[in-house]
C-alpha cells in the first residue's frame, strides 16, 4: 500500500503543488546553462535544501542525496507515521537512479584541472560521494534508519524499479516500511546535455515551455530534469492497524529486457512488459483507466511506446486514457518513473486525467485514441492506473496502482 | 604570512568546512574537535584546504599538530612565513 508521498518536481515541492501544475497545464522547464555545454533548457528544482539538512551535510553530501532526505522526509510526514516511534531498523531505503557519480566525479576533475592534475589535490569526498548506493545512504544517516539501504541503477526506468523492489521487499518480509521511488542530479553534469545532443536527442525551442512535447509533429528530443519522488510503502494490515491514509496498492508490476539495442527501444517487448504487469494483476488492459506514458519527445522513442501501447490495447483502446507528465517537467531521469506515477495518484480521488500538454500537431503515429491532449479530462471514478517506463540498453519496467 | 594571517586563513576554511557552527568564541587552546562537530573527514578538509589554498603540505605524521587554533598556528608559522597573503 502506498501510504506516503514525497517529492520534488521542477513545477512543485509537494504532491498537491505537483498535481495543481498538471492541471493547470503548468510547465516547470526554464533555461539553463551548464559548464562547458553553454545555454539550453532543463527542468530545474527550488526545494528548500535546508528544511532537513544542515549546511555541513549539504557541502559534504551529493545534490541526488539531498533531494533524497527531502522527498524521504517528506514522504513520512505525508504518511502520519509516528518516526520517533517506529523501529527503524525495519525500515528498508531502496532508490532507483538513472546514474549517479557523474556530477561529482566532473566537478573533481574540473577542479583538478586548476592543480595540473596533480591527484594529490583529488577530494578525500570524492568516493563516499560517488559509491552507487550514495542517495539511498545520505537517506540512511540523515533519517537514522538502520534497515538495508540500497539504489537501483536502471536508467530511465529507475523510479519505477525502486517502487517494484519496495513491493518485493514487503512481500518478502524484508522490511516492515519501504522507503522507495527514484531521483535524479542528471542537470549538473554537461556530459547527459552533450551526449543527448551528439545523439540528436536534446530538446531545444525558443520557449523552454514548449521544448518538452512527446507525441507532436515538432517534437526534437528530451528535456533533462532533476527531481525525486520517495513513497512510503506498508502491507495492508499495518496501514490498516494505524489508521494510514492509503492512495492505492501495487497490484501488479513488471520488468523485462529488449536484448536487441543499446538505446532503441522494442516495442514487443515493451508490449510483453505491460502485459506481463497486468497479468500478475489479474486484470485486463480495459481494466486500467489511465496509462503514465514514458514517451520522452524524442522521433522514434515515442512512436515505438504508441506502438507497444497499440498492441496491448488494440480492441480496447476506447476507455483507457493516456497521458504523459514528461511535457511538464521534462524527463527526471531516476526520479522519473517515481515522479509520473505520484502525478496520477490523486486520480484516485477526483477522478480527473491530467494531459500530455504542447501537443499543437499530433504525430499520426502517436494518435492514441484515449490521449488526453492539452487539457486534463474527467474520467469519472479512476480504480487503475499503469505506469510505463523504459529506459537504455533495453530495460522495460510498469507498475500498476489499484484505487483501494 | 603572518601568526594573525594564518590564524585568520584557518577561520576561513573553518568557517566553510563548519558552516553551521559559531566561530566567534572559538577558545584558542581547545581542541577544534571538543569545540565543534568535525569528524576525521573534515579534519582532512583542514588539510586539503591548505594544501589547495596556500600550497602547504603537511605530512601525516604531523596531523596531531593541527588540534587546536594555538597549536596549528604554531606549527604552520614557520611553514608559512614566504607565503604571501591572498
Amino acid at each position: 500500500m502506498i501510504t506516503g508521498v514525497g517529492l520534488t518536481a521542477p513545477n512543485g515541492n509537494s504532491l498537491s503543488e505537483f498535481r495543481r501544475a498538471l492541471l493547470e497545464g503548468r510547465s516547470g522547464v526554464k533555461p539553463y546553462e551548464t559548464r562547458y555545454f553553454g545555454p539550453t533548457v532543463a527542468g530545474i528544482c527550488d526545494f528548500d535544501e535546508l528544511r532537513y539538512q544542515k549546511r555541513k551535510e549539504v557541502r559534504r553530501g551529493t545534490r541526488a542525496g539531498g533531494i533524497g532526505i527531502y522527498c524521504s522526509h517528506e514522504a513520512v510526514a505525508d504518511a502520519g507515521l509516528d518516526w520517533e516511534n517506529v523501529d527503524r531498523s525495519t525500515v528498508g531505503i531502496y532508490v532507483g537512479v538513472t546514474e549517479h557519480g557523474n556530477v561529482e566525479t566532473e566537478n573533481e576533475i574540473y577542479q583538478l584541472k586548476s592543480y595540473d592534475y596533480d591527484t594529490q589535490y583529488w577530494s578525500h569526498h570524492h568516493n563516499p560521494r560517488t559509491v552507487a548506493n550514495n542517495p539511498a545512504g545520505e537517506i540512511s544517516l540523515n533519517l537514522g534508519i538502520t534497515g538495508p539501504h540500497y539504489t537501483l541503477g536502471a536508467a530511465c526506468a529507475a523510479g519505477n524499479a525502486g517502487v517494484i523492489q519496495g513491493t518485493q521487499m514487503l512481500r518478502l518480509g524484508d522490511c516492515q516500511i519501504a522507503l522507495c521511488g527514484g531521483v535524479s542530479e542528471s542537470i549538473h553534469t554537461f556530459g547527459i546535455f552533450a551526449s543527448f545532443h551528439s545523439q540528436g536527442a536534446l530538446a531545444r525551442h525558443d520557449d523552454p515551455t514548449k521544448a518538452s512535447r512527446p507525441f507532436d509533429l515538432d517534437r526534437n528530443g528530451i528535456v533533462v530534469a532533476e527531481g525525486g519522488c520517495m513513497f512510503v510503502l506498508e502491507r495492508l494490515a499495518d496501514a490498516r492497524a494505524r489508521g494510514a491514509k492509503i492512495y492505492g496498492e501495487v497490484v501488479g508490476y513488471a520488468m523485462n529486457s529488449d536484448a536487441t539495442d543499446f538505446v532503441l527501444p522494442d516495442p514487443q517487448r515493451q508490449a510483453e512488459c505491460i502485459r506481463l504487469a497486468l497479468h500478475r494483476a489479474g486484470l485486463n488492459a480495459e481494466d486500467v483507466d489511465i496509462v503514465s506514458t514514458h514517451a520522452t519527445g524524442t522521433t522514434s522513442g515515442d512512436a515505438q511506446e504508441c506502438d507497444a501501447l497499440r498492441r496491448v490495447w488494440a480492441e480496447n483502446g476506447c476507455h483507457t486514457a493516456f497521458n504523459n507528465t514528461k511535457s511538464f517537467i521534462g524527463h527526471a531521469m531516476g526520479a522519473a518513473g517515481a515522479l509520473e506515477l505520484a502525478g496520477n495518484l490523486p486520480a484516485f480521488d477526483d477522478g480527473v486525467c491530467h494531459a500530455t500538454i504542447n501537443l499543437d500537431r499530433l504525430d499520426p503515429q502517436c494518435a492514441l485514441p484515449g490521449l488526453v491532449a492539452n487539457e486534463p479530462r474527467k474520467l469519472g471514478e479512476v480504480d487503475v492506473v499503469l505506469n510505463n517506463s523504459f529506459g537504455m540498453l533495453g530495460i522495460n519496467s510498469a507498475v500498476i496502482v489499484k484505487r483501494i | 604570512m603572518t601568526a594573525a594571517e594564518i590564524r585568520q586563513a584557518i577561520t576561513e576554511i573553518l568557517a566553510d568546512i563548519a558552516p553551521d557552527e559559531d566561530l566567534s568564541q572559538l577558545k584558542e587552546d581547545v581542541p577544534f574537535r571538543d569545540q565543534l562537530e568535525l569528524d576525521s573527514m573534515d579534519f582532512l578538509d583542514i588539510v586539503m584546504e591548505l594544501r589547495k589554498r596556500y600550497r602547504v603540505q603537511i605530512p601525516e605524521e604531523d596531523y596531531p599538530q593541527l588540534a587546536s587554533m594555538a597549536s596549528t598556528v604554531q606549527f604552520l608559522e614557520p611553514r608559512m612565513k614566504d607565503v604571501v597573503k591572498k
